[in-house]
């Protein structure tokens, strides 16, 4: 298999496997586990498989286009770091995944828990391996969101929520932080390629930007990496289950972050800013992380301390600047997730086996579990950095760097104290945490009788503890090969002499361990009672809590800070809102015309035509009449709209669009009926005597809203005037009306634009009306009319009363009556609105009509039904299932789209022919007017189900005095 | 003077539905939107400027472009209609349903204090 596919294949099996594992039935814990292990397992073969191509000194590269104009591709990268760490993720995962399976009751969720597990790994291998920058923030942020899935594992927990939630909030933030940093770089240098990049070390390092860049990316490394003072969501996290904590907080999550501070450190660091950034952050988290391990009662809070302050280690030796530093960080990277991963499992075992992780409630485990103490002995020894183990040899060289100067400074002065006392504190908390759970008197009182683990759980633990040994004993021949090509990776020409022996002679690093192993002890020693029964969390910063602060800060910003903006700046009334939007709209068309300047144009006489003045006084009179009645007449406001429309209308046939007109003077007809139909539910409203009486207040209101008006309309009047008095520019409507008979075969190029040139736009379009149509149909099912509307009509009243009043009518024959003459008509009418409907869809090709005026004239004859015979006579004689007509239009014109691709052609091309029919003649047939059919049949069955659903709400009255006549004869 | 009193329709139209659109009643905002929506179809249709008695309807042959109206704006503003007429009627239908549920047709959902 070539190189590039394995590096493809190390990401794809991690995500695939989650997908699988998805899948599997919720008690298939055995099977998740084969199957998960043979993927974590899949994933180590390949990294392992890659090491003879990136020992070369080559990055294997793949690169695959995703977004090239944006400079984006989803290129892969391994070098000698990159492989490393692969190795370190995949073998841990392997590992944990081995263990999970005992650990993970019977009853947990499992396949949700493997699918997550599978997904982080395959995100953290995707940071490892991304070859861009962005496509790292994107893995990155991956990992985030995972995170927050595997800490949240156990969502009916409290404490699990709250712990994924901050994890979420703050690694989120410095994902955004560490996204806008990267896009600086990526803009100071021109390229996101990470090759680019790091052969750009000089150039970021001289540009302006430089340290807002390294700002944001170090937010981000911070924050993922648990660095003071985003420390403290690593704690909350521990809620997660301890196979989780094993992988994300010893090898991958928090590996992150300083994994990114050494892949950029080449480029970013060696300046001064970026010394005191990461050595201050690095000194405080690796001395108070220290510091605040050893005051745990939680074994697992005191790992995640121990993990801070050892994150804080590395961070402090990237710090530096010096090549050295850079190697003793890589090799601290590695061995801290070797020994850390073994601890949280031991951990793990632990708390499985007695039921609590409280140091103060544990002891005296080594009598039951002599194998596992022994394990989580020499774990917690190559924590504290006691010779023979890996975690001793990266110690002393930590302290080697932090004896030498680097950048003359305070820190730097202060750097071999904090590096002895932080070394101290940790011996101090790993003699803790060995002392307390497994020597000492053992406790009556713990929830379960422990005994050793299974083999199998223990297994991985066993391993990793051998490799701590192993590395710690012989590390020139175990790891010295690996590290080697790591490092050169990272620090090319710069790679320095450094030396992996155990022995090196009485230096001044030694002497420095010894302090720290006799000092740390003694400490142990003097605080063992205190210790013993002692609050949760270390003198003094006890109250001091990050969690608290954290929650007050995200109260303030997620509630009350955002129910002050609203109450400041905010309002539920729409009159506001709609105001707000019309100055917004207002100033939105001014900027435009005050920056680039407002030409009017010639006022010219030109072309004067009376009559049409004449049209729009009446057509302004109309407007301004319905704004004037719409509030207590709301009839005549209705009929005023309507004139409106028809000067509109008239307006479309004056100015040659003869389209338009038929279209809007259709919709008129149908919106007319169906605010008719709607008036109805409305309240009465009289006119107030006291008019023109109004409150000082209200004629201010009404002056500004007048004001806003004006200055609407008058806009609208100058921009329109304005443009109209410009010759038109070239535009594609040439093309459309060149083509439209040759290519579209259809004289009207307005139809033929609509069906044809745009038809997919049209195809959008009639799918919204369809949706509208539905949605006005599901919010009718929810209507209620209002009590006082229930009751008949006044006039229907008014009419059966003087039924009732004289004897020789029956009761209700006027309302009956109502209207028959033209109820007659417009029954009769039905067949010849078909007929006209028929006639506007046929003629659309070529003539003005079409699917659209075709479809609103079809509704109007069914509608008329309605008004003349009633709801109920229409139904009994009539289903119209304006549903159907819907689903039936979408169909046809989604086949007739479809089916050009039957002929090779893309989605909704048409074909014209002109075809001779005998007696009526030539007809043209062109596959649009098939899609027009579509149109038609959607458009009426949205109008008609639109009408429809109106008009039933005058048979509510009927139903509701039937079902109150029958109970009121079942009380009988 | 065509085109002014087409523009000063259009704003009538327009200023008119403005003022309708802050009003507190539900049916004076949806007179409004109708109004409105008049005024800014004539607008986009403006944009083919103004000509009389050559609609976009091609004969065979030859054709000129310039000696028929501009058929773009005409297609917008043709679904334009038809869209507007659907919010329209829901409009209409939420005016409805708040005025049942609330019993009030103010236009958020309760009389002013």
């Amino acid at each position: 298999m070539a190189s590039e596919t394995m590096l493809m294949m190390l990401i794809v099996l991690p995500f695939a496997g989650a997908c699988f594992a998805a899948l599997f039935p919720a008690n298939a814990r055995n099977a998740e586990t084969w199957a998960a292990a043979l993927v974590t397992l899949g994933t180590v073969v390949l990294s392992a498989c890659l090491f003879p191509s990136v020992a070369t000194g080559t990055p294997v590269r793949l690169d695959i286009e995703w977004l090239p104009t944006l400079g984006l591709s989803f290129s892969l990268r391994m070098d000698g770091f990159a492989w490393l760490f692969a190795m370190l993720v995949s073998t841990i995962g392997f590992l944990v995944v081995i263990y999970s399976r005992y650990y993970m009751s019977p009853d947990d969720a499992i396949p949700r828990f493997y699918a997550f597990f599978l997904a982080f790994m395959g995100a953290m291998l995707g940071i490892i391996l991304s070859g861009n920058l962005i496509l790292l923030v994107v893995f990155w942020e991956l990992t985030s969101i995972i995170s927050f899935m595997l800490i949240g594992y156990w969502y009916q927990k409290a404490d699990a929520r709250d712990g994924a939630r901050m994890s979420l909030t703050i690694t989120g933030i410095g994902g955004l932080g560490l996204l806008a940093g990267v896009l600086l770089i990526g803009h100071i240098v021109g390229s996101y390629d990470l090759d680019v990049v790091l052969d750009s070390g000089d150039l970021i390092r001289s540009h302006p930007l430089y340290l807002t860049a390294t700002c944001l990316i170090l937010l981000g490394a911070f924050t993922k990496s648990a660095q003071f003072p985003f420390h403290f969501w690593l704690p909350n996290a521990m809620a997660a289950p301890t196979p989780v904590s094993a992988f994300l907080h010893s090898a991958t999550m928090v590996k992150a972050g300083v994994f990114l501070m050494a892949r950029l450190w080449p480029v970013l660091g060696g300046t001064y800013e970026w010394f005191w950034l990461t050595g201050f952050a690095g000194a405080m988290s690796l001395l108070l992380g220290a510091y605040f391990a050893i005051f745990q009662r939680d074994i697992k809070g005191l790992l995640a301390y121990s993990t801070i302050s050892h994150l804080g280690l590395i961070t402090l030796l990237l710090s530096l600047g010096s090549p050295l530093g850079a190697v003793a960080a890589i090799f601290h990277m590695m061995n801290h997730a070797t020994f850390k991963a073994s601890l949280f499992m031991a951990a793990g075992i632990i708390d499985h086996e007695s039921g609590t992780r409280d140091m103060q409630k544990l002891g005296g485990l080594f009598k039951l579990m002599p194998y596992t103490a022994t394990l989580a002995m020499v774990a917690s020894a190559a924590m504290a950095g006691v010779p023979l183990l890996n975690g001793f040899l990266s110690k002393e060289m930590f302290f080697a760097e932090a004896i030498e100067t680097h950048a003359d400074s305070i820190l730097d002065t202060v750097a071999p104290y904090v590096a002895v006392l932080a070394s101290a504190f940790a011996v101090t908390y790993s003699i803790r945490f060995i002392h307390a759970v497994f020597f000492g008197d053992r406790p009556d009182d713990l929830p379960r009788e422990p005994h050793e683990p299974p083999f199998l759980m223990r297994l991985p633990i066993q391993l990793l503890v051998l490799a701590c040994l192993v590395i710690g004993i012989i590390p020139a021949v175990t790891v010295g090969p690996f590290l080697h090509v790591a490092v050169v990776s990272v620090l090319g020409e710069e790679t320095p002499a450094y030396s992996l022996a155990v022995w090196h002679g009485l230096t001044v690093p030694l002497v420095m361990s010894i302090i720290a192993l006799a000092g740390g002890a003694l400490l142990y020693f003097l605080l063992r009672h205190y210790l013993a029964h002692c609050e949760e969390g270390p003198p003094y910063f006890r109250r001091l809590k990050g969690q608290r602060i954290f929650e007050r800060v995200l109260v303030f910003v997620s509630w009350r800070g955002a129910k002050l903006v609203e109450t400041t700046f905010g309002t539920r009334r729409l009159q506001q809102q709609l105001r707000l939007l019309i100055v917004v709209a207002l100033v939105a068309a001014f900027i435009p015309l005050y920056n680039r300047g407002f030409d009017l144009g010639v006022l010219r006489w030109g072309q004067t035509d009376i009559a049409f003045g004449l049209l729009w006084m009446v057509g302004i009179a109309c407007a301004v009449g319905a704004a004037y009645q719409a509030k207590f007449h709301r009839l005549v406001a209705l009929i005023l709209l309507g004139g409106a429309g028809v000067v509109t209308c008239i307006t479309f046939v004056w100015l040659s669009a003869p389209d338009l007109a038929v279209t809007q003077l259709l919709v008129e007809i149908v919106t007319a009926v169906l605010i008719l139909l709607g008036l109805r539910w409305l309240p009465k409203r009289w006119e107030d005597t006291e008019l023109g009486r109004a409150p000082l207040g209200t004629k201010v209101r009404r002056g500004r809203d007048l004001l806003l008006a004006a200055i609407g309309g008058l806009g609208m009047t100058l921009l329109s005037y304005a443009v109209m008095m410009r010759p038109s520019p070239d535009s594609i409507s040439e093309f459309f009306l060149l083509k439209a008979y040759e290519e579209g075969g259809g004289r009207n190029v307005v139809n033929v634009i609509l069906v044809d040139f745009r038809g997919f736009d049209t195809f959008g379009e009639i799918t919204v009306l369809g949706i509208v149509a539905l949605t006005v149909f599901a919010l009718f099912r929810r209507f209620r009319p209002a009590p006082d509307t229930i009751d008949s009509p006044e006039q229907q009243r008014i009419q059966a009363a003087t039924d009732e009043a004289r004897s020789d009518r029956i009761s209700g024959q006027t309302v009956s009556d109502y209207l028959l003459v033209p109820s007659v008509i417009m029954q009769w009418l039905f067949p010849v609105i078909i007929v006209l409907a028929a006639y506007l869809f046929l003629r659309g090709h070529d003539l003005p009509g079409g699917g659209f005026a075709a479809g609103v004239a079809m509704s109007a004859a069914f509608i008329l039904q309605y008004l003349a015979a009633g709801t109920v006579w229409v139904e009994d004689r009539l289903r119209i299932l304006p549903v159907n007509w819907i689903g039936l239009g979408l169909l046809i014109a989604a086949c007739v789209g479809i089916g050009s691709w039957v002929f090779g052609y893309p989605f909704l091309t048409s074909y014209s022919q002109y075809v001779d029919l005998p007696v009526i003649g030539k007809v043209p047939a062109a596959t649009a007017i098939l899609f027009d059919l579509g149109v038609f049949s959607l458009v009426v069955g949205a109008t008609v189900l639109m009408l429809i659903v109106f008009a039933h709400q005058s048979i509510r009255r009927l139903r509701a005095a039937k079902i109150s006549t029958t109970t009121m004869e079942e009380i009988v | 003077m065509i085109e002014l009193t087409l523009a000063l329709g259009i704003g009538f139209l327009v200023g008119s539905g403005i003022w309708l659109l802050q009003r507190p009643r539900t049916y004076q905002v949806i007179v409004g939107l109708s109004l409105i929506s008049y005024g800014v179809n004539l607008f986009i249709f403006s944009m083919s400027r103004l000509r009389s008695n050559v609609p976009p309807v091609v004969s065979s042959g030859a054709i000129n472009p310039a000696d028929y109206a501009d058929p773009l704006p005409q297609a917008l503003v043709l679904t334009a209609i038809v869209i507007g007429f659907a919010t329209t009627a829901l409009f209409l239908v939420v005016l409805l349903v708040s005025r049942g549920l609330t019993g009030s047709d103010h236009v958020d959902g309760r009389e002013p204090n």
